[in-house]
């Protein structure tokens, strides 16, 4: 599975990947994230960031950023 | 009921004595943070609620059908409601171009939507009143209006990177059950979220405008920036650039200031500057502005933020 974290480097894309990290981790499922700072590349799939895209399904965009609890959820289903 | 707590507190719990300096300070502090702190709790979840009825392809939809100046308006007053730092409206920036919207309607909103957030009006509306609130809103919005129609009349869509144009962005975003329920969620969750961020903040600023206001004299801030120094509205915007976007430490400063003697224009002005410039911005936007649009759009902002000044120093 491929988890795609969005955003420019401001410190809420750093708090976004950090909590998805702990996510991945938490649910034990193999998956390995992209992080995408190129403004083209997240142009493609988002209209605000901090972004998270799973199989290449937007699954969150913007703030407030989602909990460690809710990312779990999207990655279960997107698996 | 914030006067009760505060005096309780200070000539009560604190047994300070009356109209001493230090009392004066602790009353202040233990007054206007609590005060804080519940209008940010209410403004911030009213605000989210009033986004959740605008993601942001309606944002889009809505400023793909206006046209020039109505169009700036509205995208300045959308600006209003979204997340106030650049970066995360960028993507919809390129959203915009990309679905015609014109690109002086696009940078309206893209100077409106830092500077007028809900942080900077709540600390404002808590430390300086409503009037001083809404004449932040409206100049802010003029600033916002008047800089992208000059850019959009100016015909700079040549100095946009190339690949803006060219990314196809998508047409919905991710699935939103947006009953009433999420909405309150959604309201909830980032009243949290903002809290985490500012609540430090708005006690340290809170706290050093106590002390400005217990143990600075009067007329020292008046003699050196008051409004008779021609100087005061463009150094305070050039203090203000560095200090990105944190409002909530930087207002009641201000605010203690203003007390003793600092122009209100040069206030408002200063606050702009906070929110509305700042280098981190600078280095973000230059990845999709090349430099002549993106020097036109920081000069137009910063010409703007220093008229309000003397406009509003002249004025009060």
């Amino acid at each position: 599975m491929e988890i795609k974290v969005l955003g420019p480097g401001c410190p809420n894309c750093k708090e976004l990947e950090r909590r998805v990290v702990k996510a991945i981790s938490e649910t034990g499922i193999g998956a390995n994230i992209v992080k995408v700072t190129d403004f083209s590349e997240i142009g493609k799939y988002a209209m605000m960031t901090p972004g998270i895209v799973i199989n290449e399904k937007l699954v969150h965009e913007g703030k407030p950023l989602p909990r460690v609890e809710q990312i779990k959820k999207w990655i279960e289903n997107g698996k | 009921m914030f006067d009760l707590i505060a005096d309780s507190l200070t000539y009560g719990m604190l047994r300070l004595p009356h109209g001493s300096r230090i009392a004066e300070s602790v009353r202040f502090f233990l007054y206007d943070v609590p005060k804080i702190y519940f209008l940010l709790a209410v403004i911030v979840f009213l605000v989210a609620i009033a986004r959740s009825f605008l993601p942001p392809e309606r944002i889009r939809s809505i400023l793909s059908r206006e046209n020039e100046f109505l169009g700036n308006i509205t995208a300045a007053s959308l600006g209003i409601f979204t997340p106030f730092c650049t970066c995360s409206a960028i993507p919809l920036f390129i959203g915009m171009l990309e679905s015609g919207v014109p690109l002086g309607v696009t940078m309206s909103f893209l100077v409106a939507s830092p500077m007028i957030n809900e942080v900077a009006l709540v600390m404002l509306w808590g430390l300086f009143g409503w009037r001083i609130a809404l004449i932040y809103v409206l100049s802010g919005m003029a600033v916002a209006v008047v800089s992208g129609f000059v850019i959009g009349r100016a015909g700079m869509e040549r100095y946009l990177e190339d690949f803006v144009l060219k990314t196809k962005s998508p047409g919905t975003g991710p699935d939103q059950r947006r009953g009433w329920n999420d909405r309150f969620a959604y309201g909830t969750e980032y009243v949290k979220e903002i809290f985490s961020q500012v609540w430090l903040y708005v006690m340290l600023g809170v706290g050093l405008g106590a002390l400005i206001h217990g143990y600075v004299p009067v007329d020292l801030v008046a003699r050196l920036a008051g409004k008779g120094n021609p100087f005061a509205v463009p150094v305070a915007v050039l203090i203000g650039v560095p200090l990105y976007s944190n409002a909530a430490g930087t207002i009641p400063v201000v605010q203690a200031l203003m007390e003793k003697g600092l122009g209100t224009g040069t206030v408002l002005a200063f606050m702009m500057a906070v929110t509305g410039l700042s280098l981190p911005e600078f280095m973000i936007l230059r990845k999709v502005l090349k430099p002549p649009l993106l020097l036109t759009f920081f000069g137009m902002v910063a010409i703007g933020i220093v008229f309000v000044g003397y406009l509003f120093n002249y004025i009060f």
